[in-house]
């Protein structure tokens, strides 16, 4: 159940408030019950909930290990972002790209990266996806094409472009996914590589994760088209707008968007409507959301959703259910024991990174050290 | 060995490239059609298609980035900036993306990428396209920046800079373009990170890059007819930045004079001095000297951007004044 | 084209003498060939080349005298391109024989022989209101290399500054005095000096390097030093049949023949090592004291003075100290003695008793405290025990610099020294 980019406008929020609260053209119709789960298998379906309740465990002891101080730095969570994460991630195929935002600890391991090499990264470890270079906003691997998480906002858009420039330009049969919050639509580097990718009909999927709130600012305070996908009509690019809470859903509408880019080389907009559960960070305690909507947030937890979606739909039984849950536990377990082993880069290695060809002169010296 | 201006050297080495590497391409904004603001890329569209010299919409951010996801996919690409000026528009490409992408993911994808850009004011182009801003640049590990002064370095730079697996901010100046000089075909190409002493000399050591490393050999001849040796480094490279050059040379002629065409404080100059002062410091018979742009928003008008800039009488005067402070000829 | 430059042999050396080439105009030179012998303020030392080529020109003659870093001679290809072009305008400077050859332009600061004129006025003056002088980083390790005191140096760069060519101008003339008078006759006649010019019957002997440095040091000694003179007479009755026994003993065993003097030098160790307070040095308004005991013993050439040195005499036996005063006096008579063998003695013996003179006083070698001058040994009628007997005396007399040495410091010395050679046994104890 997707909105596109063609439909009429809806009514304006006009002069209701725009803090702290969604505007009523901002609402998607949300799955309810015991509805549809698509054509996909029982198998699949479960593997879907298996993934988001691994991301579900993962954040919150992600979230633990900041407060222990394992993990440092910032460290934004996926938590309530579990469906829109698995269902895109369900659209890639392996060998496609992914470029997200600063939110990506989920993204990374619906990807395909091992969660002990995502919690490793977050414990600055050297087994880490980045060998703890890189940190929670950092993560990578070419493996399996997650081509990095960005801490600046807006920063991914035009290096996902040129990743499919790169895809263009060598006639290959990827196609690059390009992943970010809602509040990345108003800075130029999104105008700009959306214009560029049109213009050049390159193979990208922008997404973008419209959870209301960037930061503390809501969508309707910061944008003067709240219905984001639209704004891909401007560069008559194909935009539409899809359920985030409904995995199935986001599967289908990513994976359609995917293989179009693929087969056309066009680019496409998908706006994932979306609800963040906690504050922007794990250290923001969200003061500025209203009760009703950090409840509606707490009832849309599209996890508990969809558990109790397949159980009535008999996918999964309640002990099927817990199964499941205690060998995500389990694996969340080993991924922080793997974490919690793993060595922290020697100092000495230091200056291994800073170049990939090495040349003269390059400074290696330490804060202390005489420049002669 | 063709003697040839700085313009036809970055040409044909550019042409070579493309010929050479399926994955070198050029993208920049007016760079195809219009054949380049200062016709580095004419005739180029021409010979290699679209797909090779892509034109871009005005948006630096936008192309200079996707220039480096493209490099992080293994295609080499040179970006034309039009200006130094307009690189302001992507700094955050260049310093939180470029600069990053090696280091920032432990060393598992790099962006092997030129940035060709022309700095340099004298032009009467105003406060706006008269800027000498590399140091901006060269402030950030992760960033190579270097900066021919002669038709055969901007050959051999620009070789190695395609050589490199990391981001290369090139630095070319408007009033190099049509200077002319021998270009040796087969030479190698440069090395990064090394200063070239151009002019070997005792009594006093001038420093210089870009313009003002010719203005510095310029000044040196001059001197040299009134019996004053005069040793010329051209930095060639401002990051990484070559003090051992610099010093050795100081420790040996004991006075220094920087020629810059950026502004004074905080600018590559004041780097120089401190690096002097570090290495060669028992060596100082007299402080260096820097003699760079005056420290204002470029004006239009010719006898106050004259006023401004420096120049080969700038230069001369502070050597004098230095060679007068050590008791040169006394 | 190469330079072949006055080298730097010693490290109080500022000028050299050529006295010998070895390598004609024409030779073919490979590196480490010996190009010349270089005299230095100490000693005739080997000069080395440090290229390959073909001397082309030679810039200085034998006997000459230039400063450090004056070209010499010129290398080249054997072209004699080199020759054509002469040294470099930027390093040719005058040498002081003013043969012309080097290029007539006395740009250069090391070539400026006469102390600059002092330009700054009170008001540029250099001195700081903190009493540091102002000075540059390159004149400051100058100095320091050539022992300038930056105090005594009036600056000529910016402000007052005190600058590279300032501190070569002050050595220069601090030391550059008589090394200007030096010059060989005929190579600047103009310069002939005035007595000579008046007097037909008075001929100038160019003074060695050896020579001027004596001269110049002890001429430093006698001004600076307050020298105070105690004579003790010591009856060597025992000593001389003491060494008699021992040379036997050693000339037995194929052992080197021991002098009285290497007994008193070895005497003079021991007492040393046993009296701290005279083996120490004044320099700079800061007394050092020397952990080691070095004896200088004077040795008397024809072309002047030289101290070749013991070191650690103390720790030495007779023997050795026979053999190695021997081995170095003959090779100071050769010119072949190396600087650092004649240079860091902290005691010097002089001894001239063999030209039968009886007692003397000695200028102390600075940076030394004291010398001890030794006298001949002859037979006296003394008093001993109300009965006049004959015994064999000699008279030392030790010379103290006051302001590192006391009186009664130097004579506890002469105490014990004189009670060791009167009980000669306890010399090799």
């Amino acid at each position: 159940m997707a909105e596109t980019a063609t439909r009429s406008k809806p009514a304006s929020s006009g002069s209701k408030s725009r803090r702290g609260t969604r505007s009523g053209g901002n609402r998607v119709q949300q799955r309810q019950g015991n509805t549809a789960l698509g054509s996909e298998s029982q198998e699949t379906l479960r593997d879907y909930f298996r993934q988001m309740s691994l991301i579900r465990r993962f954040e919150e002891r992600a979230a633990q290990g900041y407060t222990q101080a394992k993990v440092g730095g910032y460290c934004h969570l996926n938590l309530g972002e579990e469906a829109t994460v698995v269902g895109l991630m369900s659209a890639l195929r392996r060998s496609d790209y992914l470029f997200t935002n600063y939110r990506e600890h989920g993204y990374a391991i619906a990807k395909g990266i091992e969660p002990g090499r995502v919690m490793a990264e977050l414990y600055g470890r050297t087994t880490g996806t980045s060998k703890g270079l890189g940190g929670s906003m950092h993560m990578f691997d070419t493996e399996v094409g997650l081509l990095g998480g960005y801490g600046i906002v807006g920063g991914q858009i035009p290096l996902a472009t040129g990743a499919a420039l790169a895809i263009d330009y060598r006639g290959g049969d990827e196609v690059v996914m390009c992943q970010m919050g809602d509040g990345t639509t108003n800075i130029g580097a999104f105008h700009e590589s959306m214009n560029i990718a049109a213009l050049w009909n390159l193979p990208v999927v922008f997404v973008v994760i419209n959870n209301y709130l960037g930061m503390g600012t809501t969508v309707d305070m910061s944008s003067a088209e709240s219905e984001l996908y639209k704004r891909a009509v401007a560069y008559r690019m194909h935009g539409e707008r899809v359920d985030g809470n409904d995995v199935v859903a986001v599967q289908e509408a990513a994976g359609r968007l995917v293989e179009h880019a693929r087969k056309t080389g066009e680019p496409a907009m998908l706006e994932a409507v979306s609800h963040r559960m906690k504050g922007h960070s794990v250290v923001d305690p969200a003061k500025y959301r209203s009760a009703e909507d950090a409840e509606a947030a707490r009832e849309a937890d599209p996890v508990a959703t969809f558990r109790s979606q397949l159980i009535s739909a008999g996918v999964l039984d309640e002990d099927g259910a817990a199964e499941i849950e205690r060998a995500v536990q389990a694996d969340v377990d080993a991924a922080v024991a793997f974490a919690d082993d793993s060595p922290h880069p020697d100092p000495a290695t230091l200056f291994d990174y800073t170049y990939a060809t090495p040349v003269a002169n390059d400074s290696r010296r330490l804060p202390a050290d005489p420049v002669f | 060995m063709a003697v040839i201006t700085y313009r036809q050297a970055l040409h044909d080495t550019l042409r070579e490239e493309m010929l050479s590497d399926e994955n070198v391409f050029l993208i920049g904004e007016e760079i195809g059609v219009f054949e380049g603001s200062y016709k580095i890329t004419a005739g180029l569209l021409e010979e290699f298609g679209e797909k090779r010299v892509r034109d871009t919409p005005i948006a630096e951010e936008g192309f200079v980035g996707a220039a480096v996801g493209a490099a992080m996919l293994g295609l080499r690409p040179v970006v034309e900036l039009m200006t130094i000026n307009f690189s302001l528009l992507a700094l955050d490409q260049i310093v939180n993306h470029a600069a990053k992408i090696y280091g920032m993911f432990g060393g598992q994808s790099s962006a092997p990428m030129v940035l060709r850009t022309p700095g340099g004011g004298g032009q009467q182009l105003g406060a706006t396209h008269s800027q000498n801003i590399e140091l901006y640049y060269a402030f950030v590990p992760g960033l190579k920046v270097v900066a021919p002064s002669t038709p055969a370095d901007a050959r051999a730079l620009l070789k190695a800079s395609l050589a490199d697996n990391d981001p290369v901010l090139f630095l070319e100046n408007l009033a190099l373009y049509n200077t002319k000089g021998e270009v040796p075909e087969d030479a190698p190409p440069a090395e990064i990170g090394k200063a070239g002493v151009t002019r070997v000399g005792s009594d006093i050591t001038i420093i210089g890059y870009s313009r003002m490393a010719t203005v510095a050999t310029q000044v040196a001849d001059q001197l040299s007819e009134e019996g004053v040796s005069a040793e010329v480094i051209d930095l060639r490279s401002l990051r990484p930045l070559d003090r051992e050059t610099l010093v050795e040379s100081v420790r040996k002629t004991g006075c220094a004079v920087i020629a810059e065409d950026d502004w004074l404080t905080y600018g590559v100059g004041a780097e120089i001095a401190a690096s002097i002062s570090d290495g060669a410091f028992d060596y100082l018979d007299a402080p260096v000297r820097r003699v760079a742009a005056a420290e204002v928003p470029l004006p239009y008008a010719k006898p106050l951007e004259r006023a401004a800039l420096p120049s080969a009488e700038s230069l001369n005067t502070a050597v004098r004044q230095t060679l007068e402070a050590v008791g040169h000829r006394r | 084209m190469t330079e072949i430059h006055m080298p730097r042999l010693s490290d109080t050396m500022e000028e050299g003498v050529i006295s010998t080439w070895h390598k004609q105009v024409g030779d073919q030179i490979n590196r480490g060939d010996v190009v010349a012998e270089i005299e230095t303020d100490k000693a005739v030392m080997e000069m080395e080349a440090y290229d390959d080529g073909v001397l082309e020109k030679i810039l200085v003659g034998e006997g000459e005298t230039v400063p450090i870093g004056v070209p010499i001679g010129l290398m080249g290809d054997g072209s004699g391109a080199a020759a054509a072009a002469g040294p470099s305008e930027s390093d040719a400077q005058e040498s002081s024989t003013g043969s012309g050859e080097a290029g007539a332009s006395a740009d250069s600061a090391a070539a400026e022989a006469a102390p600059r004129p002092a330009a700054a006025s009170p008001a540029e003056s250099g001195a700081e209101p903190h009493g540091r002088p102002k000075a540059s980083p390159l004149a400051r390790a100058v100095a320091r290399e050539k022992g300038v005191d930056l105090s005594t140096v009036t600056g000529t760069g910016p402000g007052g500054r005190i600058i590279r060519v300032d501190i070569e101008a002050a050595a220069e003339a601090a030391g550059g005095a008589e090394q200007r008078r030096s010059q060989a006759p005929e190579s600047r006649p103009a310069e002939r000096s005035e007595a000579e010019q008046r007097d037909p019957e008075l001929e100038e002997i160019p003074l060695s390097n050896i020579r001027k440095v004596t001269a110049r040091r002890l001429t430093e000694s006698k001004q600076q030093a307050p020298h105070f003179y105690l004579t003790s007479a010591v009856d060597v009755t025992d000593l001389v049949s003491f060494r008699a026994d021992l040379n036997e003993r050693l000339q037995a065993s194929g052992g080197p023949k021991v002098s009285v003097n290497d007994l008193v030098v070895k005497a003079c160790a021991t007492a040393l090592r046993a009296n701290p307070s005279v083996n120490v040095s004044f320099r700079d308004e800061k007394l050092f004291q020397h952990k080691r005991v070095h004896l200088g013993v004077a040795v008397a050439l024809d072309s002047g003075l030289v101290v070749p040195v013991i070191p650690d005499a103390d720790r030495k036996s007779v023997s050795e100290i026979a053999a190695e005063g021997k081995e170095k006096a003959e090779r100071a008579r050769d010119g072949k003695l190396k600087p650092d063998e004649m240079s860091g003695s902290t005691f010097s013996v002089s001894n001239l008793g063999m030209f039968g003179i009886e007692e003397f006083s000695a200028v102390i070698n600075p940076p030394e405290a004291a010398i001890l001058a030794v006298g001949a040994t002859r037979e006296e009628v003394q008093v001993q025990d109300g009965e006049f007997v004959v015994r064999k005396m000699m008279r030392m007399t030790l010379s103290a610099d006051h302001r590192a040495v006391d009186g009664a410091v130097g004579a506890v010395f002469m105490q014990q020294l004189t009670s060791l050679l009167q009980d000669p046994i306890r010399i090799i104890a």
